[in-house]
């Protein structure tokens, strides 16, 4: 089946003629026809071309510039292709290779990309937005500062304060700092109607308390200049940061104690007694994230128990389903067995209830306290199926033959079939027991088709996410380590813990652990391509 | 392969008769009789799962206590609660997702796989080397990056951000070529260019050829890729779970797992459920076609 599918085109393809002697070619022209094929073309780039210039110009102010980036090229690329005579094979292609371009290629460099930087909570964005977050969050109301009769108003439910400042009324919302506001009714020295703004009553102030309270209005573009927050949604009282950047030095100074805080090389203001300010930003950090794993004290005793766990647990995988799924093909496969297809189809209900479910299900039977395999077919014993380390690690191999058997089953039956019946024959003959056929005839020339599955399956469970995490969440945890990490972690689930579920989301090491898993599967996939090949040739 | 099977068929037929008249008494027993025990055994532990979720679905009881009584109690309660849940939303969501990933991935692979099949372009060999290698890094391993990379796309296209559907339906898009494009190259290749070549004479464009000529020819292949993609695009929880964050956005995958999440105040029997109405079609598309599917699952996607 394979070599079919790579083979033929060598003597089967007649030259392709050159596109330009093509039949009428010459002469239709799709410009001058117009087709209801050249229509729909028409239509469809159409769509394309516009929603790819809609992204260019919300890039741009944005201020995306990779993405924007990529816009232009998805337009040249769309539109060369699909009104070239010349590009006919891209056509065909370009649909499908937009796709992997962006959600397989783009993504894996940029897994690669990330895992060299600190990218992750409090280091998410640039150093200048770090500093104006850091400068916002330290804010205090000054000292005997004039405070304004306020009044809260919304737009498109986007709340906003306004204010007469300096006789001038002014309006302005969390991301807009303050700005005349033109039109305004002012009774007194406070605000009550303004143009395109509604202005809260005492009831709506009420209802949105909290997010009136936290909401800072910027006096100005400059963070320094502070700005206008209140505490009981009727004064206003301009806030300033405590802290004071220094463009020209690059350091922040706490003007209440003094203390100078300067960047350190992992993107943070950092003091002398080593208190860090938040947030820090991106920064490349090397190949710290690599070897964090290694270095940390904490982290390394699970890390290194994560990583053995994650091959044992890959390769008794494959093991043990194919050893159940071969000795049932074998013990099947004898024509006087009747019943056969209804057999095969109850063996293979495993496999068609989807995967997910299977681990749900089994994670509720096991249960300690209230789970079937206790109750029942243990009569209330008290197991702690998933939460003691060896018994949830044999758990979950028993859970996962159970998945993973019902497939080795199929395949080594189909392979069983496709063994010559007079090689067996010619074995018997020669007086060789029916275990030495099996092992000597049977086996080697299983393996031939069944081998390059086996490696496939191996890199499957190497990643296979869902039955951990169904099945056990990865625990019991380990404690004291500082990320959330359990014994029956793979490596997988720990990448997910580290970048979703931890507390502090780590995507830099997150990615440096994923690019780590895909040198350790790539290289065993590689091996194994050449091992199977091997096995081809004899 | 196909001539070796008709010239065998016989004498294996006639051996099979002779085997089977030939091995009665002690020998059935002592070399067929273990093999219906082995069956017996294994088909116990192959359906009981299965029939405890169906028990655990009717049982009105609800909690995991309480569901280990095989049948006890009989009701359609759960199956009432789902509604309350959002599992009919769950479910509309991952058939929308399941089903236009589905046809995305047949046309985008189709169109790759006939582009490789019948066109001769500079990289063609290049390009069919390359789609191997970009499948080596699995999108499960990326799940990092494709968050960041949805957040970022939120800021521009919101519909194909973070908990969008569109926006997860892409993403699976992603891996329409890689093994569907091998899959499908075969099978193009089967089919004979004299074909195309005659209704290029008759002056049908390349497009007509691949439309109506083509398509048709291979749709066996087209139900089996289309199939295998709509059962792992429904089975798929890491990606759902990373993309999807609002409870009405959920798939299947990411809700029924939330319902199951707490063993001591989860909703078992609403979970049961819920996983029977989900998997019972699954289930029956499965045997229903397992032959294809079982030359499609040697040839590309696995597990266990």
């Amino acid at each position: 089946m394979s070599q079919q599918t790579i083979a033929p085109d060598g003597e089967q393809a007649p030259p392709q003629p050159p596109p330009r002697a093509r039949g009428r070619a010459g002469d239709s022209s799709p410009a001058r026809s117009f087709s209801r094929g050249f229509l729909v073309k028409l239509a469809l780039v159409a769509i394309v071309n516009a929603l790819a210039l809609y992204g260019l110009l919300t890039a741009i102010s944005v201020q995306q510039w990779a993405l924007a980036a990529s816009m232009v090229v998805a337009i040249v690329a769309v539109n060369w292709a699909y009104f070239s005579r010349r590009a006919l094979a891209a056509k065909y292609l370009l649909p499908g290779l937009a796709f992997l371009f962006v959600y397989v290629i783009f993504t894996a460099c940029y897994t690669a990309y990330v895992a060299f930087t600190n990218y992750g909570d409090g280091h998410n964005s640039t150093k200048q937005d770090a500093i104006e977050a850091i400068l916002a969050q330290n804010e205090q109301r000054v000292e005997g500062s004039q405070a304004y009769p306020l009044a809260v108003v919304s737009q498109d439910g986007e709340l906003g304060f306004a204010v007469v400042r300096d006789g001038q009324a002014e309006v302005g919302t969390a991301e807009q700092p303050l700005e005349p506001a033109d039109g305004a009714t002012v009774e007194g020295d406070r605000v009550t109607a303004l143009p395109g703004w509604d202005v809260l009553d005492f009831a709506a102030v009420a209802g949105q308390q909290d997010a009136i309270v936290a909401l800072r209005v910027p006096v100005s573009d400059e963070a320094a200049d502070g700005s206008l927050r209140t505490q009981d949604a009727s004064t206003a009282y301009v806030y300033e940061s405590v802290l004071e950047y220094d463009a020209a030095a690059d350091t922040m100074t706490d003007t209440s104690t003094g203390v100078v805080y300067t960047p350190d090389d992992h993107g943070s203001f950092r003091a002398d007694d080593g208190t860090a300010l938040t947030p820090g930003w991106k920064v490349t950090v090397g190949f710290e994230n690599f070897t964090r794993a290694f270095t940390d004290e904490r982290l390394r005793g699970p890390f290194v128990e994560v990583f053995l766990w994650t091959f044992a647990f890959a390769l008794l995988s494959v093991l043990t389903t194919f050893v159940l799924g071969l000795f049932l093909a074998v013990v099947f496969n004898d024509p006087r067995v009747r019943g056969r297809k209804v057999l095969r189809s109850l063996l293979i209900l495993p496999y068609a209830f989807p995967a997910f479910l299977s681990a749900l299900v089994w994670k509720g039977m096991l249960n300690e306290s209230s789970g079937f395999v206790n109750e029942v077919l243990l009569r209330g014993a008290d197991v702690g199926w998933l939460t003691d380390p060896w018994l949830a690690k044999g758990s979950i191999i028993a859970v996962n033959l159970w998945l993973g058997f019902p497939y080795m089953f199929l395949v080594c039956t189909g392979a069983l079939q496709s063994i010559p019946g007079d090689v067996l024959e010619s074995a018997r003959m020669d007086g060789a027991s029916a275990w030495r056929v099996q092992r000597s005839i049977v086996l080697p020339l299983l393996m031939v088709s069944v081998a390059p599955l086996l490696v496939a399956s191996f890199a499957f469970n190497f990643n296979n996410f869902a039955l951990i995490y169904m099945l056990t969440g990865g625990g019991p945890n380990f404690v004291g380590t500082p990320v959330v990490v359990g014994h029956t972690d793979i490596l997988i689930s720990m990448v997910y813990s580290v970048a979703f579920e931890s507390g502090l989301k780590q995507y830099g090491f997150a990615s440096a652990l994923s690019i780590l898993i895909f040198i350790v599967v790539g290289a065993i996939s590689w091996w194994g391509f050449r091992r199977t090949r091997r096995l081809e040739e004899l | 392969m196909a001539t070796q099977t008709t010239d065998q068929r016989p004498t294996k037929a006639a051996t099979t008769r002779k085997r089977r008249e030939g091995t009665t008494g002690a020998r059935w027993w002592r070399e067929v009789s273990w093999r219906y025990l082995v069956a017996l055994v294994m088909i116990a532990i192959c359906v009981l799962p299965l029939l405890y979720v169906l028990s655990a679905a009717l049982n009105p009881g609800g909690r995991l206590v309480g569901s280990n009584d095989l049948f006890g109690t009989v009701a359609a309660d759960n199956f009432a609660e789902l509604a309350d849940r959002g599992f009919w939303g769950w479910l509309r969501n991952s058939l929308v997702v399941c089903t236009v990933t589905a046809i995305g991935t047949v046309l985008m692979g189709a169109a790759a796989a006939y582009a490789f099949s019948r066109f001769r372009f500079r990289g063609r060999e290049k390009g069919l080397t390359g789609l191997l290698l970009a499948q080596m890094f699995p999108q499960t391993l990326a799940f990092v990056a494709i968050f960041l990379l949805l957040l970022t796309l939120a800021d521009v296209f919101p519909a194909l951000g973070l908990d969008s559907l569109l926006g997860l339906i892409c993403v699976y898009l992603g891996g329409a070529l890689g093994v569907n494009t091998f899959l499908m190259y075969g099978f193009f290749n089967t089919v004979p260019r004299e074909l195309d070549e005659a209704a290029k004479i008759d002056g049908a464009t390349h497009a007509q050829i691949f439309w109506t000529i083509i398509l048709r020819l291979v749709s066996p292949i087209l139900a089996v890729v289309g199939l295998l993609s709509f059962i792992s695009s429904f089975g798929d929880f890491l990606i759902a779970k990373v993309v999807l964050q609002h409870q009405e956005n959920w798939t299947v995958a990411v809700g029924l797992y939330t319902l199951a999440a707490d063993e001591r105040t989860a909703p078992w029997g609403v979970f049961a459920a819920g996983a029977v109405v989900a998997a019972v079609p699954i289930v029956l598309l499965f045997l229903f076609l397992q032959k294809y599917i079982v030359g499609g699952l040697t040839a590309g996607s696995v597990k266990g």
